[in-house]
């Protein structure tokens, strides 16, 4: 075991073991930044949804309660407290790395990685070093030039440090708050090779990656700061990056830190790849450096801690055995995983690939959608919740799992059966959703067509507002009759004024020419 | 479940006691009413805890050690909270946070370390039992300079839970007592499996000594009687050894040659885990408060300079630069690599001897400040040290003095036959009495 | 051999306090320790400390956390519910 060089961390036994030679600043690199390959590698943490921290058995459902409430002598740091791994998080990391095609290790053995921060209970952080649970995966996503295959370096657990608070703002605190409620929560931290070509390609892989855990049940997005995503990045001249070998032939590239949303990290790679050019235009070399995000401000600025060149004298943690899991993969079943749903979703509901894109896209969007499309028109289905209700949910800050699919399966019956014009459907969508944000009782769409009256007409209504309105409107009538084609549209738009909007507006074309040109007759 | 109160007033000339409990309740059991001393470096709910060390000075911890829910289960009353080399940082007691521990053999000599609060409290009658805890012979280094029993029990077999980390890998809690039949005793109660340490193993001791050693192999090992190792207290060993013989054992010399780098792979091993483990003392959680006002590095380095003694300071100092980029392959890479050769030297000689034996510690006890050098007072260790790398049991036995103090006979056994232990013990001591 | 300021080096790594009048003690005492463990340069082979055991796990099932006030009872400062720290500047 080889730990002097700490710039890659060594792998036993992986596949990809080649480590990376960073060159520095290559002399007389052409200064044309537009035209340089963007290149771009994500290290993702993610918390896994178990009921239990990683080491001990206090809850992880701590967010809606107060500082310190949920320790335990192990999450705090007591002296002589000791670890014990939760299966259930070996478990669901162990889905993810076979949901992300890697090969798990023989053996894996958590470490111990010292640093001193307040927020780190114990003074180090439990983690995997060079006996990682997985290694060498990929995961395909919807690049710039169409499908691409991102490769997944290593899938490693780790312990979540506590939270630090600072009042009256981080640039005005004198000291630090902590709060250990999240320190021990199970992170798994995925590691890509740089293998993104622009910030869209990082927030698709994250989309990807984040869909791809939701299917797995082991990942929540919902929660708040259930991700974060450190990048790296760097500019370089065309041509000039070799992919198999990892090496930068070209510029240094940077390591962005504290990226903690999906949009985030599309904003702070933007923004890096900005100042990278700006640095580069002016003819300066890009330091090897590490920067911190501020989401606020949408910025990346240099950090300025003793933290970069820590040396974290890694060492197995001695109050833990190793894992040798290798074998519990094959007996995993993977769910079906979003791609799988997607060219499912176009076979057995006839969704267009557009729409089972979208409804794939999300866990719970997909689960709602198959209980409408099983109780209802499944391509009308697909339409109205891709195309109508996540645009008004989207609109309203709602997210799926504030509606009923029983409400969309009453709402899609009632268009397929004309009773409700495709105008006035919209119209209960609306009512419900501003219901709901509103927090009155929910209402079922025939409630809301009643209330609101907006059913669409019986054959009765729809003839007398014709006969109406042709009584009513005699130069128009004549008008129609000696070949003008706006006179129609008129007398349309009255008998709607008078439907109210209720009668399917193509059969009430129909009918209004019928009585226009059945009168001559 | 507790019952009644014990009244407990020690007559502590010597300083074994950090903490007594003037009124302990107890409850009924196989230990109902009796005092109890614990090192203080075992946690105890409601009763401050130090380690021995100024930087946990007024920690009272909010849970009991495994161990010491065990002995209240079996009606045990906690004496009090003993003595220690600073997080067990010695082989004398000396680098204690609140003052050394004398020898109450001989109050200008050391009771030896790190439990030397322990061993004191029962060799001057305080107490008839005490926990300690052996990283690399801190059970049986005092009970040998004392005058008492010790065991260090096999690596997993009493829970670490609670125990204030020193070196996880190499350390166990075990019993100290007069005889060898109040060690056994002790040690039905704190043995066991407990769920909470991944260490620990489903292994209870339900054993009562036996004295008959007819046909034991017992292996004595050359580097055990080699430089370095009072002649006077090599032969007090002999004699012990011979008795056994007498007593039916069999007695057969072998070698151990990884006990040229074990000492070093000892303490190398130990190091790098304090320097990791201590790091959690921040003035943050427990101890002395740090000062908010200052920067966190600033503030961190001021509590750890001025709270932890200097032996602490260099075993972290040493312990950090072992694991430092560039020189762990060198320390605590190798010290691995010897650990397991010296891990399998007992293998092979434990098929072909059941128990190995020599003296506990190369010396009597030191006179107070005679290991003022840290390299002289490790290398007093050699002896003590081969059982905690490889896991495996060992028992300190008094046996005869030289110049009047006592001298310890070391039985180590085979992983999980600390029964054999204590029984080729019980033989000495019953043949002696 | 290691100098005054790899000392003071692995001072500044392991984040403790020394002070100047130390510095030449820890110095020489270090060479004295750090020659005795020159003897580990004699290990043959690259064979590694064995663990016999592995997959030791608990399952996912809740227990009670101690209580903030329990928590919080031995820290030197605390403030609505939470320790304070020194910042990291
Ligand atoms: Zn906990």
């Amino acid at each position: 075991m080889n730990m002097e060089n700490m710039t890659a961390v060594p792998i036993a036994g992986s596949r990809s073991e080649q480590s990376a030679g960073y060159i520095s600043q290559a002399a007389g690199s052409p200064p044309h930044p537009e035209a340089d390959e963007t290149i771009i590698g994500l290290e993702v943490h993610c918390q896994l949804d178990t009921a239990t921290k990683l080491f001990c058995a206090c809850s992880t459902d701590y967010r809606s309660d107060g500082p310190n409430t949920h320790t335990c002598p192990v999450c705090l740091g007591l002296p002589g407290a000791l670890p014990k791994i939760n299966r259930k998080a070996v478990e669901f990391a162990l889905r993810v790395a076979k949901a992300l095609n890697c090969e798990v290790l023989l053996e894996s053995v958590f470490s111990r990685k010292n640093y001193f921060y307040p927020d780190l209970d114990k003074a180090f952080q439990i983690s995997q070093y060079d006996k990682p649970l997985a290694v060498g995966g990929y995961l395909v996503i919807e690049g710039d030039k169409g499908e691409k295959m991102v490769r997944i370096t290593r899938v490693h657990m780790e312990e979540d440090p506590g939270r630090l608070v600072h009042k009256g703002g981080v640039d005005r605190a004198r000291y630090s708050l902590v709060d250990y409620n999240r320190a021990g929560i199970p992170l798994i931290e995925i590691v890509t090779e740089p293998d993104m070509r622009s910030p869209k390609e990082a927030r698709r892989f994250l989309n990807k990656l984040r869909v791809t855990l939701e299917y797995l049940s082991v990942f929540d997005s919902d929660k708040e700061g259930s991700l974060r995503v450190d990048a790296n990045i760097s500019l370089q001249p065309e041509g000039w990056f070799d992919r198999e070998k990892k090496s930068y032939k070209g510029r240094n590239r940077v390591e962005v830190k504290n990226i903690s949303s999906y949009k985030g990290v599309e904003k702070a790679l933007t923004f890096e790849i900005t100042r990278q050019r700006n640095v580069i235009r002016k003819g300066h070399p890009i330091e090897q450096a590490t920067r911190h995000f501020v989401e606020t401000q949408g910025i990346t600025t240099a950090s300025r801690s003793k933290e970069e060149e820590q040396d974290y004298r890694y060492f197995p943690e001695p109050d833990l055995c190793p894992l040798r899991v290798s074998s519990w993969v094959e007996q995993i079943d993977l769910p079906e995983l979003p791609d799988a749903r997607r060219a499912r979703f176009i076979g057995q509901y006839g969704c267009s690939p557009n729409h089972a894109r979208t409804l794939t896209g999300d866990l719970k969007l997909a689960d709602f959608y198959e209980k409408v499309a099983g109780n209802a028109d499944p391509a009308l289905s697909a339409t109205w919740v891709a195309d109508t209700l996540i645009g008004e949910l989207n609109y309203r800050d709602l997210g799926i799992g504030s509606v009923t699919p029983s409400h969309i399966i009453e709402l899609v019956n009632l268009v397929k059966s004309k009773t409700l014009t495709d105008k006035n459907a919209i119209d209960v969508i609306r009512a419900i959703l501003d219901g709901i944000l509103q927090k009155q009782p929910a209402e079922t769409p025939s409630q809301v067509v009643k209330r609101l009256d907006l059913g669409a007409t019986d054959s009765g209504i729809a003839p007398a507002a014709i006969a109406d309105v042709i009584r009513e409107q005699p130069q128009a009538v004549a008008d129609y009759e000696s070949g003008k084609k706006e006179a129609f549209m008129f007398l349309i738009g009255q008998v709607m004024k008078k439907t109210r909007g209720k009668a399917d507006p193509a059969e009430l074309n129909a009918m209004l020419r019928d009585a226009l040109d059945g009168r001559g007759q | 479940m507790a019952h009644s109160r014990l009244s407990f007033t020690p007559d502590d000339r010597v300083n074994a006691f950090l903490t007594t409990c003037p009124e302990p309740e107890y409850g009924t059991g196989r230990l109902e009413g009796l005092a109890i001393a614990i090192k203080d470096n075992i946690s105890t709910k409601g009763i401050r805890t130090t380690a021995g060390s100024r930087i946990l000075e007024g920690y009272v911890p909010p849970y009991d050690a495994h161990v010491v829910s065990l002995l209240l289960a079996e009606g045990a009353a906690i004496a009090g909270k003993t003595n220690m080399d600073e997080f067990g940082m010695g082989t004398t007691t000396e680098n204690s946070g609140y003052g050394p521990t004398l020898n109450p053999l001989d109050t200008g000599r050391v009771p030896g370390g790190s439990s030397g609060g322990s061993a004191a409290a029962v060799a001057a009658g305080m107490v008839r039992m005490a926990l300690g805890s052996d990283t690399g012979g801190s059970i049986r280094c005092p009970a040998a300079f004392c005058g008492i029993v010790g065991l260090k029990p096999t690596y997993g077999r009493v829970s670490r839970y609670g125990l204030i980390a020193y070196a996880n890998s190499l350390e166990q809690i075990g019993p100290m007592a007069r005889t060898v039949g109040e060690t056994s005793r002790l040690m039905q109660v704190i043995a066991g499996y407990d769920p909470r340490d991944s260490t620990s193993i489903e292994q209870p001791y339900c054993h009562t000594p036996d004295k008959n050693i007819q046909g034991r192999r017992i292996g004595v090992p050359e580097e055990f009687f080699g430089a370095g190792v009072d002649p006077a207290v090599a032969a007090k060993a002999w004699e012990a050894i011979e008795v056994l013989e007498k007593k039916g054992a069999e007695i057969v010399t072998c070698r151990m040659p990884g006990m040229a780098y074990a000492l070093a792979a000892y303490y190398v091993t130990c190091m790098s885990e304090a320097s990791s483990n201590l790091a959690r003392f921040d003035g943050v959680r427990y101890g002395p408060a740090a000062d908010t006002k200052k920067p966190w590095h600033e503030a961190f380095q001021e509590r750890r300079g001025t709270s932890f003694g200097k032996e602490v300071r260099r075993r972290i100092m040493l312990g950090t630069f072992a694991l430092s980029s560039g020189y762990y392959g060198k320390y605590y890479a190798k010290a691995q690599a010897a650990r397991q050769q010296v891990k399998l030297d007992f293998i092979r000689l434990y098929k072909e001897v059941d128990v190995l034996a020599g003296p506990t510690m190369p010396t009597i006890a030191f006179r107070l400040g005679e290991k003022a050098d840290p390299l002289s007072m490790y290398l007093s260790d050699i002896l003590t040290v081969p059982a905690n790398l490889a896991g495996v049991p060992a028992i300190s036995v008094p046996c005869g003095t030289v110049d009047g103090m006592p001298v310890g006979l070391q039985i180590m056994g085979r992983h999980f036959e600390d029964e054999a232990v204590i029984d080729t013990a019980f033989a000495y001591e019953q043949a002696v009495v | 051999m290691v100098f005054e300021r790899d000392v003071e080096h692995i001072a500044g790594l392991a984040d403790i306090g020394i002070v100047k009048e130390e510095l030449d003690e820890f110095t020489i005492q270090f060479n004295r320790i750090l020659d005795y463990f020159d003897i580990l340069d004699t290990v043959e082979g690259d064979c590694v400390y064995e663990q016999d055991r592995y997959n030791v796990l608990r399952e996912d099932v809740i227990s009670p956390s101690l209580s903030q006030e329990d928590a919080l009872k031995n820290a030197g400062e605390t403030e609505d519910g939470f320790f304070k720290a020194p910042r990291v500047m």
